[in-house]
């Protein structure tokens, strides 16, 4: 299908392009920025005036687990909606990603609904056990992008050692949210607020004694390593080095770090119980400052649709995790706006800098995702930078309802609105079309 | 963030549901203090009964047990003339896998007023406040290491009946203050009603550093913590804490913090014992102490009727 947008705010960041254009699409790719061939017949033309054409965003990390049957469609719907074309889902799916039969079964399922790309990462061992290595050879070349635990621990160290010695033989890379096992049982993150609402808390070391046992491994091992999830000013502080150093890792911070502390649990809201946990606003600063200089390279929904059951319960108990995709786009605007960022590189952060993390595993289309180029892929989201919205469970195709964000919640206004989302050239989301439907 | 109300008070400011003593004004406190002191000589009648609470349904639901707690609301409840029906849910419907709101939502079909709830979870009380119908009336029996009030508002009758006045007051609380949520309720309680000096006493496994964040003074040697004190609270050392990776016995515990006569003597001369109980003879406090002249522990546990009372009495009267 030929498509034409019309008359956007074209921004790239990659090539730091930002400038009203035209944008021609011809099977599946982007055929023309700006000079559109005179004889380029459009089947569809998008006008975007007054809208923002970017590159569709590629969420690092997003959890389509735990929402029952048809999961998978209500949750790529909820990405579509979000303007993501891409997103890395995590191997502690219900059963784990460990074998190649079931990421092949996962692509296939995602490739019929055709709403976003999806890329698993697989287990770096089976069950997630953190026991026994899996075929990590087979698991690549089913589709895999990389290995993780996900939130599982591994066993013992030396067993970390040698799936990272194994995964870096082949030139995979491994996912680790750094937590240590021990130290991280708690709820809440240690501090003033946990002591005062007496919630079991996760200390700062909890995290940095894992980067430390990590990074010491990359410097062993030289595999290349990905660090989820950074919650602590402490964190952003040792990334910062190993990068400095020149050691082969990256980083990304959820959604909820980057905008929230522990003291919006205010009176035991289950909505902000999340992992890794909200810390202090100095964490919070040094994340936000972290993310603007590089040290993290990119900003995730970490979306983790929870059911109405499993947040209806003591703080303590409540499942964590939030609904996310459809609120990255906004509040990454968000974050760049308050940090007075050029929106090119706000939009870097969830566009060519999480396709930069993924590196060769994606392939050809690593030339072209999460960018604006004649030729590449187009994957596209136009979104209306002045509209603002306000999260209600309405508004949100995800099947998880629950976000910190919620208008009851926080009441927090959301910058920006997704008009159109197009995947491989397809449009996978038009508003206009969601209003009628 | 939206700042929000604070869910204990309505939009008249007046208290409809116990479940911290954090946030509460000073007013209520003293209202509550001074309401169980009318009540206390009810304590003493022959017919030990108000009719305040007559028709009205009080619940007691413990998930977790604890027979002393209860039984001092259930007397509370009667002497107010309150029907009280006894649930003791830990060995009931969570055991059949119901969920805490779906009790909840039964049981305020039964047509209950109050709830007197007691939880292993900090801030159950707060869900359970925030989704039973208006007109009920929740108390914080204890939730988790996160609050005690009525075990709070109790020593500061205590306090207050003996001392006068808490402006010019040390009060040291020794023990394991990191898991205790009467030692919270104390420190908020202390800190509203203008004591100056509040100090936290033990090792740090049971007494971090991060306890200053609650506005105390933190010690870790015994003498210094009750050294000058006007009111030493004890707290029970739970038999979980007496081995393991907090404390290597009670032994030894009782060898660096327990509250012997030679200890109390850098205490004020004056200075009042106390303790929520039940105590550890032994553990935290000799007994040449617990039952000794300074100790005020027995007195405690005929205040705390009193002060349920009032808490009670004071919800039925506030609509939310």
């Amino acid at each position: 299908m030929k498509i034409l947008i019309r008359n956007g705010r074209v921004v790239d960041p990659a090539s730091g392009r930002d400038e009203t254009a035209d944008v021609a699409i011809a099977a599946g790719r982007i055929v023309a920025i700006g000079r559109v061939p005179a004889d380029f017949t459009p089947e569809r033309t998008i006008a975007a005036d007054g809208c923002v054409v970017a590159p569709g965003l590629v969420d690092l990390a997003a959890r389509l687990k735990e929402a029952g049957a048809g999961a998978l469609e209500s949750e790529l719907a909820a990405a579509a909606a979000g303007g993501v074309t891409s997103l890395v889902c995590p191997p502690d799916t219900d059963p784990p990603l460990d074998e190649p039969g079931l990421v092949d079964m996962l692509k296939f399922r995602a490739r019929k609904l055709s709403r976003c790309r999806l890329f698993p990462l697989g287990a770096l061992t089976r069950h997630l056990d953190g026991e026994e290595l899996t075929e990590m050879v087979d698991l690549t070349e089913a589709g895999c992008v990389g290995f993780s635990q996900a939130e599982r621990p591994v066993k013992d160290n030396l067993t970390l050692m040698r799936a990272m010695q194994y995964a870096s033989t082949h030139g995979y890379a491994v996912w680790l949210r750094p937590q240590d096992r021990s130290l991280g049982g708690g709820v809440a993150a240690s501090g003033a607020v946990a002591t005062r609402l007496g919630l079991s808390g996760v200390p700062v070391v909890a995290e940095t004694i894992a980067l430390h046992t990590i990074i010491e491994l990359v410097r062993q091992t030289g595999t290349r390593v990905h660090l989820c999830r950074l919650s602590s000013a402490a964190g952003v502080e040792l990334v910062r080095r190993a990068k400095a150093e020149g050691l082969p890792v990256t980083a990304d911070v959820s959604i909820n770090s980057l905008h929230l502390t522990d003291v919006d649990i205010g009176y035991f809201n289950s909505d902000m119980r999340l992992t890794p946990p909200l810390r202090q606003g100095k964490d919070r600063d040094a994340l936000r400052a972290g993310l603007a200089d590089g040290t993290i390279d990119a900003l995730v929904s970490d979306h983790t649709p929870i059911g109405e059951d499993d947040k209806m319960l003591p703080f303590g108990e409540a499942v964590p995790g939030a609904t996310g995709l459809e609120l990255l786009l906004s509040l990454a605007l968000k974050w760049g706006a308050e940090a007075k960022l050029p929106l090119a590189q706000a939009l870097a952060r969830v566009t060519s800098e999480p396709v930069r993390v993924l590196g060769e595993s994606l392939g050809s289309l690593g030339q072209s995702a999460g960018r604006l180029v004649e030729g590449g892929v187009a994957d596209i989201c136009v979104f209306d930078l002045e509209a603002e919205w306000q999260v209600t469970a309405g508004t949100l195709r995800s099947r998880g309802k629950h976000t910190p964000f919620d208008a009851a919640s926080s009441g927090t206004r959301m910058p920006g609105r997704v008009r159109h989302t197009l995947v491989a050239g397809t449009l996978a989301y038009s508003a206009a079309d969601a209003a009628t439907a | 963030m939206l700042a929000r109300r604070n869910p204990q008070l309505n939009a008249h400011g007046e208290l409809i549901h116990l479940l911290s003593i954090e946030g509460l004004p000073r007013a209520i406190l003293t209202q509550i203090l001074d309401t169980a002191g009318t009540f206390l000589s009810v304590n003493d009648r022959d017919v030990k009964k108000v009719p305040l609470l007559r028709g009205k349904s009080v619940f007691n639901l413990f998930f977790e047990n604890s027979t002393r707690t209860r039984t001092t609301f259930e007397i509370a409840a009667k002497r107010l003339s309150a029907d009280v029906i006894n649930l003791d849910i830990a060995k009931s419907s969570a055991s059949k896998g119901e969920s805490l709101l779906d009790t909840i939502a039964n049981l305020s079909a039964m047509h209950a007023d109050m709830f007197v709830v007691r939880h292993s979870e900090s801030g159950a009380p707060y869900l359970i406040a925030k989704h039973c119908a208006p007109h009920v009336h929740v108390v914080n029996a204890g939730d988790g290491r996160h609050a005690h009030p009525t075990q709070g508002l109790l020593d500061m009758y205590t306090i207050r009946h003996y001392k006068k006045s808490f402006n010019e007051l040390t009060v040291s609380i020794v023990g394991d203050i990191v898991h205790s949520r009467v030692a919270r309720s104390d420190i908020h309680a202390l800190t509203t009603l203008g004591v100056p000096e509040i100090r936290a006493v033990g090792p740090k496994t049971l007494v971090p550093g991060d306890l200053r964040d609650m506005g105390v003074r933190v010690c870790h040697d015994m003498k210094e913590g009750v050294k000058d004190a006007d009111v030493v609270i004890m707290l029970r050392l739970q038999n979980e804490r007496m081995s393991g990776a907090m404390l290597p016995s009670a032994g030894e515990y009782f060898k660096s913090y327990g509250l012997t006569e030679d200890v109390l003597a850098h205490a004020k001369p004056d200075a009042i014992v106390m303790h929520p109980g039940p105590i550890n003879r032994g553990v935290e406090i000799d007994s040449r102490v617990a039952d000794g002249a300074h100790s005020v522990i027995l007195p405690q546990v005929t205040f705390g009727i009193a002060v349920r009372m009032a808490v009670m009495s004071i919800l039925a009267g506030n609509d939310a």
